[in-house]
């Protein structure tokens, strides 16, 4: 649970989360978004099925993994949250879907 | 800036991984002395993880953060102002020599890849947390302090509910300090700072008062002794909840205290992040007083590999003033090497930043001490996970020591710890104590985990796009 | 310095040695391995895990027959193991195939299938050859530049880790001594044999020579030849996915984890374990032409490990005529092989002869002049 300090300013960025419309500030991570918008966990492990939450927030916990944009596996903490993302929270073991190749 | 994998220089004098203090002072300092110079960071701005957010920080109050913190922004600036190139959202997945000289680094920006060429490879990739496995330390709610510095820097995210901070070093008082700043009601701070450290660090003691730190430290500490509850001699620390962090049971003298809580925040101190250095094949020596492995460098930052220098926390914990100086201190030598200055220049304008760099690592032998952490939160018991990512606990580690794991390669074949995709960040030094203990013997002895790039995830996709060979073709159909 | 006393010391704790030293102790011997330490080369560190039957033994026909013995032999080996450490090693044979991207690729592997069969003395087992079509029946993923692939039911594979994890607990819980930081430097031999190295010696009625590459160094010293040079090959490994590969392919199999492993290469490199890009590029470039969805994963890491290749590609079984008690196993398939080496070569050692079906696989191949 984290809340955003008063004197933090910045841009309104909307997105969606697992669906359901939610709102960053520019310049959060999708880490960020996904912790200031109140998300319980962001996958579980296709080990056992752990709930993990973002832990180290600079790359190498390899925690916050999520699917953005289509994409599965992707650490939120490195990426910049833009308008119009598509995230979602991860169960298991990633799916290999057919994706379009440039 | 540079954002595109295409818009990449196809070679360049000098790379280096990582915009932290030890790459931007390195970057300005080796253009300035007429080195074509690329910097290359995962992050979308400068400033690595001390000076994080530096050019674009939401939190305006410059007070909050630090007057330490702000001191990056000079150094930014000085990079900003330079003819040295800087890539964002650039991950280096590899680094490896070329036939007749010089290497090359694969680089990810976008999910592209491209290979582009160096003469020489400063790694300024820094630091990163020590592990703290104690049970339930996977536990949503359960974070590094250096995380949640990192959403208050870059985000102004602070949390809600109940805070309990654990753990020791100076980090853990910097980040104390700025929630009290912020208006954040912590619950209470456990310091596992072992009692018998204040006795081994006294010799170190007279260093340490004439040194930068003692008025930051005293200073902080001033400020947070009235202002928050505090335990000392903390024991051990376990978090409770079922899905979620619910509570931290902590021990003090053999009792166990139990405290409600949203969030635990653990620290307890910082290692060199040694995984490219590990996977171009230098040779890294084990540091019994900080409890980490390092790179072999000369005083130059020069590895045992030619042309692959680290500057920084990446070469030795030392802060980020001590960084910014081996920083400009590998970029003289580097100068020298690839023919822009003679040794003389070099060495004349070296003094400065060696004399700068001497008083910042005065008194880190106290800090150092003071806050080495006791073998009960680095070796843990139990069904603690020591491995994340695989989800390997400490019993299983222990228990198969004697089946001929003897060491962290034997170790991860026989039960995936360090297969993960972290490679090790969060579990090789926590593996190798756990052998090293079980065995009786020195983590010299035992050793680290072999690694190979990639350092960072890349697709098979992006994998496939880089260059093949007949030689390579003919190796691997082979009818 | 140790002196320790044995009855048959296995010099070498990879798969070879393992599975030789648990079919030693099966059949009631006192058994000592002697292993190296934590960075040693390992090959069996780096295995592709198949269990493999398809396209061996083209030059010596006994290899095919050896390998098929063995296909067939290791549901036994599996179940042990299960029974006796509790750990399922995941072993699975619905057969396997090898795919081709082209089809002069395919026709070149179906000839050389086609000779393997066609070889004088070759008992045939079962393959198929399939076109596009009947490949996707199989594999619905692959890709339009599949041209083809070979089919063999007698494939399937293991997850190599879980059985070197099973060997281990297995010889601990039977009481083999497993010593590693013990490299052997001399064997010498008057009534026992003395291996021995800066850590001591141990002196043993009998010792196997499992030793890898090391074998080359050490095989002179029993009067035996062991021609085996090193042999890289470079492995990728993705992270994990959900189950969507269902049979393994010779350079592309989904491990029961999750992970999908991808290979491999072929370099005549001296003891070089690096990786290089070149080659894993390679690897995956045809990985993602098999299968075009894989292009997304992401690869967590890499590996190179070095096989131990003799000089025609087959294994080495021999005992010394002049140290009697000295025998030697070397292969590059101790996956594959681990159910013969368990149930067949190590009885045969404990026994004191190995079989004369084996004498093709005798070192003395190799001072034979060809024919012309």
């Amino acid at each position: 649970m984290f809340r955003r300090l008063p004197e933090a300013a910045g841009d309104t960025v909307a997105f969606t989360l697992n669906g359901a419309q939610a709102t960053a500030r520019a310049g959060d991570t999708v880490a960020a978004a996904l912790l200031a918008a109140g998300v319980a966990y962001c996958r579980t492990t296709p080990v056992s099925g752990a709930r993990r939450a973002p832990y180290c927030m600079m790359g190498v916990c390899f925690e916050c993994l999520v699917t953005i944009d289509g994409v599965g596996n992707r650490q939120a903490c490195l990426i910049p949250v833009r308008d119009g993302m598509r995230v979602e929270t991860q169960q298991g073991a990633r799916a290999i879907v057919a994706e379009a190749h440039a | 800036m540079i954002r595109d994998v295409e818009a990449l220089p196809a070679s360049v004098e000098v790379a280096i991984i990582g915009a932290g203090p030890a790459g931007l002072a390195a970057a300005a300092t080796a253009a300035g002395l007429g080195l074509s110079v690329l910097m290359l960071d995962e992050n979308p701005n400068v400033g690595g993880q001390i000076y994080r957010a530096i050019a674009a920080n939401p939190v305006k109050d410059h007070a909050l953060l630090g007057a330490d913190y702000w001191r990056g922004e000079a150094l930014a600036q000085e990079a900003a102002a330079s003819a040295a190139q800087h890539a964002a959202g650039a991950i280096v997945w590899s680094v490896s020599p070329l036939d007749g000289g010089g290497y090359e680094i694969g680089v990810s920006m976008g999910g592209r890849s491209r290979i582009i060429a160096a003469r020489e490879v400063m790694l300024a990739t820094g630091a990163l947390e020590r592990p703290f496995p104690i049970p339930g330390w996977t536990l949503p709610g359960v974070m590094s302090c250096g995380g949640a510095q990192t959403l208050l820097k870059a985000s102004g995210l602070v949390p809600d509910g109940r805070v309990v901070i654990a753990g020791c070093g100076p980090l853990l008082w910097l980040i104390v300090w700025q929630y009290l700043n912020a208006g954040v009601a912590i619950d209470v701070v456990l310091d596992t700072t072992p009692r018998a450290n204040w006795l081994s660090a006294l010799p170190h003691m007279p260093a340490f008062l004439i040194s930068p730190y003692l008025a930051k430290g005293l200073k902080l500490m001033d400020a947070l002794r009235a202002r928050v509850r505090f335990v000392s001699g903390v024991e051990a620390l376990r978090a409770e909840g079922n899905d979620r962090l619910e509570a931290v049971i902590y021990t003090r003298r053999g009792r166990p205290y139990r405290i409600a809580a949203d969030t635990l925040l653990l620290h307890q101190g910082v290692v060199p992040n040694i995984n490219l250095s590990n996977a171009i094949g230098c040779r890294h020596v084990w540091d019994d007083t900080q409890l980490t492995w390092k790179p072999e460098t000369d005083a130059w930052g020069v590895t045992s590999v030619p042309g692959i220098t680290v500057a920084g926390d990446g070469a030795g914990i030392a802060g980020a003033e001590a960084a910014a100086e081996r920083g400009r201190i590998a970029a003289l030598g580097a100068a020298q090497r690839l023919g822009k200055i003679d040794a003389t220049r070099r060495d004349r304008e070296a003094v400065a930043p060696r004399a700068t760099l001497a008083r910042f690592l005065r008194g880190r032998a106290f800090l150092d001490v003071l806050y080495r952490p006791a073998k009960a939160f680095r070796v843990p018991q139990g069904d603690t996970l020591a491995c994340r990512c695989e989800e390997v606990s400490a019993e299983r580690i222990r228990a198969t020591v004697p089946l001929g794991a003897i060491g962290p390669n034997q170790m991860k074949s026989f039960l995936r710890c360090g297969m993960g995709p972290c490679q090790g960040r969060l579990c090789g030094l926590t593996v190798a104590e756990l052998i090293a203990d079980v065995r009786g013997v020195s983590m010299a002895e035992v050793g680290y985990y072999r690694l190979r790039p990639p350092v960072k995830p890349i697709s098979l996709g992006e994998l496939a796009s880089m260059p093949k060979t007949e030689a390579s073709e003919k190796a691997v159909v082979r009818v | 310095m140790i002196r320790e006393d044995t009855e048959i010391a296995v010099i070498g704790g990879g798969l070879v040695g393992a599975a030789i030293a648990w079919g030693l102790s099966h059949a009631g011997k006192r058994v000592t391995v002697l292993d190296e330490g934590d960075n040693a080369f390992r090959a069996s560190r780096g295995n592709f895990a198949l269990v493999w039957v398809q396209s061996k033994g083209l030059g010596m026909a006994a290899y095919a027959a050896w390998s098929v013995r063995s296909s067939n032999a290791w549901a036994r080996l599996a179940s042990a193991l299960k029974d006796e450490t509790g750990i399922d090693v995941a072993h699975q044979r619905p057969g396997g195939l090898m795919l081709s991207l082209s089809d002069s690729e395919q026709e070149r592997r179906v000839a050389q299938m086609r000779r393997l069969h066609n070889q004088p003395e070759m008992i045939p087992y079962p393959y198929e050859v399939l076109d596009h079509a009947r490949t996707k029946a199989l594999l619905p993923d692959i890709g339009p530049q599949v041209a083809g692939s070979i089919y063999c039911p007698l494939d399937g594979h293991v997850n190599s880790l879980k059985l070197f994890r099973s060997l281990h607990a297995s010889l601990s819980g039977r009481g083999v001594a497993y010593r590693p930081n013990r490299p052997v430097e001399t064997i010498t031999r008057d009534t026992m044999f003395t291996v021995a190295g800066p850590w001591g010696a141990v002196r043993a009625e009998k010792i196997v020579l499992a030793a890898g590459n090391g074998n080359a160094r050490l095989a002179p010293h029993v009067g035996l030849d062991a021609p085996v040079r090193p042999q890289r090959g470079q492995i990728i490994v993705t992270e994990k996915a959900k189950p969507f590969l269902s049979y393994p392919l010779v350079t592309v199999r989904q491990t029961d984890e999750g992970g999908v492993m991808i290979g491999d290469s072929l370099e005549e490199v001296g003891f070089e374990n690096v990786v290089t890009t070149e080659i894993t590029a390679t690897e995956a470039d045809r990985a993602v032409r098999m299968f075009p969805m894989l292009a997304g994963l992401n690869v967590v890491r890499t590996w190179s490990a070095l096989r131990v290749m003799s000089k025609d590609g087959f294994p080495i079984y021999d005992q010394s005529a002049t140290h009697p008690g000295a025998f030697l196993a070397t292969c590059h398939s101790g996956v594959t092989l681990a159910a013969n080496h368990a149930f067949d070569i190590a009885p045969q050692i404990a026994a004191g002869k190995l079989s004369d079906d084996l004498l093709p696989f005798s070192a003395r191949r190799f001072h034979v002049p060809q024919a012309a």
